[in-house]
């Protein structure tokens, strides 16, 4: 039984950020932990290795131009448990306007699959777009709504 | 078919709304052409992130054009771009041979110069779309035979 429940939220990500063109946070939501400064740090670090892979188009001998840019890099976390590494892997996504994504899974154990990464990122996507399409948001500022609020929460680590 | 009746009242009546409403206190004509112009700058940042939701990411800058003359006039005006030329330094020109906004306007030579504010929302739409897209643009709009327009985008380097 309690296995099941662990195996699940494995699958959920533990960080969502969106940011924009310019590189500065639309939105940034993670499970509440003791150092939350630690994933603005986290997705803060992987922006370089999304702008590498957006800049990589052309160049690479597959025509690599999908908007999901897959994995991005695993860091380790020795601060939640001493003992044992703490992987967290984080996945990266870059709409056509620039935007970029980033999903911070805990990856304690490997059941997730790209798949699932794939329509989170779609899901959000989804989100984000009709976020951008409401007269009432102006482009560029921080994202304050709550259907994407709600889109996020689903995502996320459920905590107690 | 149906959809496309609305948007032409919608996109007359916003005109004729601007205009009104700036008759009481200034009557200057470039005031009017900008307010038109942003409306569609914003409006064209949202439908861009809309219709690029399921494309590829872009090559490059000629990439993002013909992505504006096909699918992007498409949506908008139910026909592509008849013409797209460029002297591959940052200088487009977009040309439609039946510019619907301009379709319900005599082809003569009577309203021509009612035609700028026919077009200034279109320039702000390519433009706002193009901004999204992280290509900064002036776009210009002439006309010299009714129904037939060209927009001109100038690309900004920065």
């Amino acid at each position: 039984m309690r296995l099941t429940a662990r195996s699940r939220n494995t699958n959920m990500a533990v960080c969502i950020a969106v940011i924009a063109k310019e590189n500065y946070p639309l939105y940034i939501r993670s499970v509440p932990t003791q150092n939350e400064l630690k994933f603005h740090y986290t997705v803060h670090t992987s922006l370089d290795v999304v702008e590498e892979k957006i800049s990589a188009v052309g160049k690479s001998l597959g025509d690599q131009r999908e908007l999901y840019l897959g994995l991005l890099y695993p860091t380790e976390d020795y601060k939640l448990k001493p003992n044992i590494l703490n992987w967290r892997t984080r996945y990266g996504y870059v709409t056509n306007s620039k935007v970029k994504f980033v999903i911070v899974v805990d990856s304690s154990n490997t059941s997730l699959r790209d798949n699932e990464i794939r329509s989170m990122f779609r899901k959000l996507h989804n989100s984000f777009t009709d976020v951008m399409c409401n007269p009432f948001h102006n482009p560029g500022d921080p994202i304050q709504s709550k259907a994407f609020d709600g889109i996020v929460s689903g995502m996320m680590v459920q905590t107690g | 078919m149906a959809d496309e009746a609305p948007f032409q009242f919608l996109h007359n009546e916003v005109i004729q709304y601007i205009y009104k409403s700036a008759d009481s206190g200034e009557t200057e004509n470039g005031r009017n052409i900008s307010r038109l112009e942003n409306m569609g700058f914003r409006v064209g940042q949202g439908l861009i992130e809309r219709l690029t939701k399921d494309t590829a990411r872009f090559k490059d800058e000629l990439d993002v054009m013909k992505f504006i003359c096909k699918d992007f006039w498409t949506c908008v005006f139910k026909k592509q771009i008849d013409n797209l030329r460029t002297n591959h330094q940052g200088i487009y020109v977009l040309q439609d041979n039946k510019f619907r906004l301009l379709g319900q306007l005599s082809a003569g030579k009577q309203y021509l110069e009612q035609a700028p504010k026919y077009l200034a929302f279109t320039c702000g739409l390519v433009r706002g779309a193009l901004s999204n897209l992280g290509v900064k643009s002036i776009v210009t709009a002439e006309v010299s035979i009714m129904p037939a327009c060209k927009f001109q985008v100038m690309i900004q380097k920065t």
